[in-house]
């Protein structure tokens, strides 16, 4: 172990708020889709997967950058508004949990497609915006630019949320699914909505992962596990709780990986996560249980 | 102890899976050892699914415990190769370690009443925890690639529990594992704890105001589960001689536990070993169909391995969605 409080600590340190930029719009859509319907897609990283390969295509095709993002985003949002279709609102009436292993078989299902159609090597876009050298520390430009509209697209979430008559109205199904209806509000096609805006997300983080990552069926599987303990941390639902909880897991990953092994970074992470549940079961920043 | 009282239609049932090297023989004798290694992994993961389905059936659905046959597998192979110790005493160890983590996971989760989503993702975090150790212990485990138990002379190995070469000594021995499985899940079928943990799944208010200890009777059946899957982790490593974090502890293991046991019908006794026949005949027969067609093969080239996985997510979804009781589930629910 080499571990000191010296200028490499801090790049560890700063590297891990840039990656909780992005891990914080991760859970975001995963986020917005439990706090509205309910639900928890256990194959939403492979969401990301599939936006994450659109973009790569779109990008090869010969569309720019910005315009091989939007169709990403486009692409994730109807993947995610059929998922609502065919899969969810099937299901929506029967207990929770069959919601959760439904999504588990459309897991299944993208990775084995996502190998079949594209193979298993590695891809990526080939794309370098080089790095910022600060002192001794080097920040990757890529990271800061994630880090930026990761923020922008959570304030744009949060603005839609507070200030659109929709907005409103996924609000108010959040918080009582029995009553609202009643009131007039179709509980259907915010169900349909939301999940296309949760995929919508998830396509925004995909245009911003293929920056940092590299593309692989498996992809999911890294990062999956990562975001559904980001969410519960925060309190499933809730966003700020999530948003605040990135922050904390990507500190632990960032330095863990950068005095030990990578893999012990993450494997602290998720001591840690499931230590901090038992003392605070509703998440460390939930107010409601 | 509940004395076996079988039915002579389950009884001319087991005895007609006793004779099944036998028929594997005159049916199929030139490729004996492949039908009998399929009949061996069907066994050992319906023991394993049907350790998962204890709990599972109680509304407990853990995604964690890829996370005790991974336990159950490595603390064997390294007890052994490291240590010198046996496995009939690694075996032991192995499964009571297992059993703690999952004492402990479970305690505080049952406590605090951890249900549902919470509770499914909170075991996840501990099977990502577990196959992340084994991946960072490399220097020991082989990290990603897997390791091997080291051969304790060739062939056949009382001390070192290594019957892998005997095909038909190894279909005994998951036979036997399996017959045990189904014992313990009959056992539990018939105890008072199966009333418990069924009124506690409906509403835990209501059970404990009738005086059930509900987080003692959910810590019984969890400590149960996992050592069962620990047991057949660890003979499953013994078997296949080659333990990865990927073939026997992770994600994919825990999921393909409660796939299985969907499939096959969570709440009867033989569900989970429907569930394993079907997923195992299910892969090997798509494996199968897809090396012998050419048509497969020139339409999707090496993409066609990945063939089985798509449509066994397929047919999962179909399952939740149009037969959420699974095969038998729905198969006995006609047949009354």
């Amino acid at each position: 172990m080499d571990c000191h409080l010296d200028v490499f600590f801090l790049e560890a340190l700063l590297n891990g708020v840039l990656l909780a930029g992005l891990l914080a719009l991760l859970a975001l859509g995963l986020n917005l889709v439990f706090g509205v319907i309910d639900v928890v897609w256990i194959c939403y990283a492979e969401l990301v997967m599939v936006g994450m390969y659109g973009i790569h295509h779109a990008y090869k095709g010969g569309a720019p950058f910005l315009v091989a993002m939007a169709i990403g985003i486009v692409l994730v949002a109807a993947a995610a508004a059929l998922l609502h279709l065919l899969v969810i609102r099937p299901v929506l009436e029967t207990p929770p949990i069959n919601q959760l292993l439904v999504t588990g078989g459309v897991l299944f299902f993208l990775q084995a497609a996502a190998t079949m159609a594209f193979g298993v090597e590695f891809r990526n876009l080939g794309i370098s915006l080089g790095s910022y050298n600060v002192l001794d520390m080097s920040f990757s430009r890529s990271r800061i630019l994630s880090f930026g509209v990761a923020l922008l697209g959570m304030l744009a979430l949060w603005l839609f949320l507070k200030r659109t008559y929709l907005g409103t109205a996924i609000r108010a199904i959040a918080q009582d699914r029995q009553i609202m209806p009643l009131m007039g509000v179709d509980s259907k096609k915010i169900y349909l909505v939301t999940s296309a805006i949760g995929g919508g997300l998830a396509g925004l983080a995909a245009g911003l992962m293929v920056l940092n990552y590299d593309i692989y069926p498996q992809i999911g599987l890294q990062f999956g596990p990562l975001i559904f303990m980001i969410c519960v941390l925060g309190g499933l639902g809730n966003m700020i709780g999530g948003f605040l909880a990135a922050f904390v897991i990507s500190q632990f990953i960032a330095v863990g990986s950068s005095c030990f092994h990578t893999e012990w970074g993450y494997a602290v992470a998720f001591l840690f996560f499931m230590i901090a549940i038992f003392f605070r079961p509703q998440g460390l920043f939930g107010g409601k249980s | 102890m509940i004395p076996l009282r079988l039915s002579p239609a389950a009884l001319a049932g087991f005895v007609a899976v006793a004779l099944l090297p036998w028929l594997v023989r005159y049916a199929f004798a030139a490729s004996e050892k492949y039908y009998l290694h399929l009949l061996v992994q069907i066994l050992l993961w319906a023991f394993i699914y049907t350790g998962w389905s204890l709990m599972g059936r109680f509304g407990l659905t853990s995604l964690g415990h890829g996370a005790f046959t991974g336990i159950g597998a490595y603390v064997t192979v390294l007890l052994w190769n490291y240590g010198g110790i046996s496995p009939w005493l690694g075996i032991p160890i192995a499964v009571l370690a297992a059993t703690v983590v999952g004492v402990l996971v479970g305690y505080p989760c049952f406590r605090l009443r951890i249900t549902g989503h919470y509770f499914a993702l909170l075991t996840l975090a501990l099977t990502e925890f577990v196959r992340l150790c084994i991946v960072g212990l490399r220097d020991y485990t082989g990290g990603s690639l897997g390791t091997q138990p080291t051969r304790h002379g060739d062939g056949i190995s009382l001390t070192a529990m290594q019957f892998e070469p005997d095909r038909v000594l190894s279909f005994y021995i998951a036979f036997a594992l399996w017959l045990f499985g189904l014992y313990v899940w009959r056992l539990v079928d018939r105890s008072m704890d199966r009333y418990a943990l069924e009124a506690a799944s409906q509403d835990e208010d209501a059970a404990a105001s009738v005086g059930i200890d509900v987080t003692r009777e959910k810590l019984k059946i969890i400590a149960l589960s996992s050592a069962m899957c620990a047991l057949g982790g660890a003979v499953f490593g013994q078997y296949q001689m080659y333990i990865g974090p990927d073939t026997i502890a992770g994600l994919g293991t825990s999921l393909n536990m409660v796939f299985a046991v969907v499939a096959g019908g969570i709440g009867v006794m033989l569900g989970p070993t429907v569930g394993a026949v079907f997923t195992q005949v299910l892969s090997e027969g798509l494996r199968v169909i897809i090396q012998n067609s050419a048509t497969i093969k020139g339409l999707l080239g090496s993409a066609a391995l990945a063939l089985d996985s798509a449509i066994y997510g397929l047919l999962l979804i179909l399952f939740i969605i149009y037969m959420p009781k699974g095969i038998l589930g729905t198969l006995l629910d006609k047949r009354r």
